[in-house]
């Protein structure tokens, strides 16, 4: 027999005194019970955004990017700050599921199985806009490498922009891959509780069969940590990739070195953030309380915190090297366009720094951390600052280029690009909600192997192992 | 396809059962599986199975990703159509380092994915017999599979003593067939084969 043993000092990840078998109640009542009223307002709510989304995208698609109010001067507006923007929520998913997994952090398993729905929703997300901003969409699959009747004319594979769109989709599969491998017991275990024909069909065909055959555990356990080993250096170079998309340009503001680590640290905390607004109301509306604890959220909040600052850090070093490169086009994008306040697009970058760089250090004290409203609040708010991060360094760097004379007129989005972006929110909410009612939300399996070293019922007796003698601790746990 | 006779015991706590699937194991049954609703580390060992090689094939699986980038693109940048990129290289190896890589992640992780679905023959509308209802809930079930010479009575007696709940015996088909979860039916003929 292992021994299972873990220090007092730390805190329970499972509330209460549970069973193996109240984990599964308690995490499957949502797919069980009929949804709430709550849920069917906010559901119709998102699918009403969704459809003004697909409006906005019919009038984008039928009248062509004009319907827009990019110009020539300022190329790349809401669109890709959007998809920076939504890519970057997409990386907490992964990061939380595969690299906490290989560190070993047992937090993860409350949130790892909404995280990577998120980080897969967020993703549908951002791939909307890249398509959507080529105009003629119905070309898109041109972005593909493939032998063709055009010459055969091939992608450019020295293009950080088709890197993008490997990294994109590799990121999405690999994502879904996991996320679905990690699916399969659990839906197993709504699938053999089944009361209703329908459900049992559907979450049958769902679970693939799975039995829980010791030896399938094995190589499931074997493809996991493979995965999560593959998936941590990918979620690394996926925003590395986005990042390229402007460092390998020579735009000032853009062609910085440090642009991966900043973007990379940037995602994390976007993401973590989103991660936090999603799992503070699931937890509520589903009473799972005692599994997203309040340590859960103090996990999540320090690193808010940690890479709130590393952005900040890297918004000075921007600044300083903006002067100390004594480049005048630098200087005048750091600290004309973006850093002095009355400057056209001043606002944004200032909205940035209050709501990234200052407002999250609150979460240098406990009691902040642990509250749930300050918590909730602040998640809102970092995701405001990153999306304001986006939008200066995108439309800061563009606006005013070298010659005065193509300066642009001030760039602010119509009607149908900001009915595009709140139709993604509209397809993401739809697709969380969908998962919130039809998915367990919380990774059964996983819970219930740290259970009985971590759940608060289990930690309790370990007083006992904690005051054992050596030899009596021996003699009681030794391989015979 | 045929069916088999098996002798299912249930338990309630992995404290239990590790020494009983030692017990089973040094009497000289053969248990045909442990189900359990999580993943038991070191039931694998305890009873006697081989470490699998699913990381070996997504080694490989990487490795023909990275190859596949890096022959696809010199091919295409060196041979079939080399376009003059700002004057650069035509063999530019730094620049397809991203692609390598993400070719890499994506043949291993979709190549591990099928091996593995195709390992534990794993597939939608896949069904197989389950010895237990509760096996993904909260019971590990283990399910020995009987001979001619086996006593289904004193192997039963047996579990029991060794702290199984619940005991039974099953005639079951222990492979998979095309089903649904909803109905009963069972495609195969009623042959029962018994192991020597």
């Amino acid at each position: 027999m292992h021994l299972k043993y873990e220090s007092q000092l730390r805190e329970p990840l499972v509330y209460g005194d549970k069973t193996y078998k109240q984990v599964t109640e308690d995490i499957v009542r949502p797919i069980e019970a009929k949804p709430t009223k709550l849920w069917y307002v906010g559901f119709y709510i998102a699918v009403a955004l969704l459809m003004f989304g697909v409006y906005s995208v019919y009038r984008e698609v039928t009248y062509g990017i004009g319907q827009w109010n990019l110009n020539k001067t300022v190329g790349w507006g809401w669109d890709i700050t959007n998809f920076v923007w939504w890519v970057g929520i997409g990386h907490a998913g992964t990061l939380i599921s595969a690299i906490l997994l290989l560190f070993r952090q047992g937090w993860r398993t409350g949130v790892n199985r909404a995280a990577e729905a998120m980080t897969i929703f967020a993703v549908m997300c951002a791939g909307q806009f890249p398509i959507f901003h080529m105009g003629r969409v119905w070309m898109a699959f041109f972005v593909l490498p493939y032998p063709n009747s055009r010459g055969p004319l091939w992608v450019n594979f020295n293009s950080p922009l088709l890197w993008d769109v490997f990294a994109i989709s590799t990121y999405f599969t690999v994502s879904l891959l996991f996320w679905y491998s990690g699916l399969i017991p659990d839906f197993a275990t709504v699938r053999d509780r089944a009361f209703t024909k329908l459900r049992k069909r559907l979450y049958g065909i769902a679970s693939f069969g799975w039995t829980g055959s010791t030896k399938h555990w094995q190589r499931h356990e074997s493809l996991s940590l493979v995965l999560a080993g593959l998936s941590t250096p990918l979620v690394l170079s996926v925003h590395t990739i986005v990042s390229f998309d402007f460092a390998t340009s020579v735009i000032p503001g853009w062609h910085t070195t440090i642009f991966p680590p900043y973007f990379v640290a940037g995602a994390i905390f976007s993401g973590f953030a989103m991660v936090q607004t999603l799992m503070i109301m699931v937890r509520k509306v589903f009473a799972m309380e005692d599994y997203v604890t309040i340590g859960h959220i103090e996990a999540m909040n320090k690193v808010i915190v940690l890479t709130g600052s590393i952005v900040g850090i890297a918004y000075l070093t921007e600044l300083f090297m903006g002067w100390y490169s004594q480049n005048k086009y630098e200087g005048y994008t750091f600290w004309y366009s973006r850093a002095y306040l009355f400057s056209p697009y001043g606002w944004s970058y200032w909205g940035m720094m209050a709501c990234n760089v200052l407002s999250p250090q609150i979460f240098w004290f406990r009691k902040m951390r642990r509250n749930i409203f300050v918590t909730f609040f602040m998640s809102i708010i970092v995701n405001i600052g990153m999306w304001f991060e986006r939008f200066v360094i995108i439309v800061t760097s563009l606006y005013r280029d070298y010659l005065p004379s193509s300066w642009s007129v001030y760039y602010s989005p119509t009607i149908w690009e900001i009915g595009f972006y709140a139709g993604t929110f509209g397809l993401f909410f739809t697709c969380f909600f969908l998962f919130a009612k039809y998915f367990p939300v919380i990774a059964i399996a996983e819970i219930k192997y740290v259970l009985k070293t971590t759940g608060e019922g289990y930690k309790n007796q370990m007083t006992k192992i904690e005051d054992q003698k050596l030899e009596e601790f021996v003699h009681e746990h030794a391989h015979h | 396809m045929a069916k088999k006779k098996f002798v299912v015991g249930c338990f309630d706590d992995e404290a239990v059962l590790f020494p009983a699937v030692k017990k089973v194991r040094t009497a000289g049954y053969k248990i045909h599986d442990v189900y359990t609703p999580f993943a038991v580390h070191g039931l694998d060992h305890a009873m006697g199975l081989r470490e699998t090689s699913l990381h070996t094939a997504g080694f490989i699986y990487g490795i023909t990703g990275t190859t596949t980038a890096v022959s696809a693109i010199s091919w295409i940048f060196t041979k079939d159509w080399p376009l003059n990129i700002g004057g650069k290289p035509h063999f530019a190896l730094p620049a397809w380092i991203p692609i390598m890589f993400e070719l890499t992640v994506l043949f291993a992780a979709v190549g591990m994915v099928l091996t593995f679905c195709y390992l534990c023959q794993l597939a939608p509308f896949v069904k197989k017999h389950h010895f237990h209802a509760r096996a993904t809930d909260d019971l590990f079930v283990m399910v020995i599979e009987c001979t001619d010479k086996t006593n289904t009575d004193d192997l039963q007696a047996f579990l029991s003593s060794n702290g199984a709940l619940e005991t039974k015996v099953e005639v079951a088909e222990d492979g998979w067939w095309l089903g649904r979860y909803d109905k009963d039916e069972m495609p195969f003929e009623e042959k029962q084969i018994v192991a020597a």
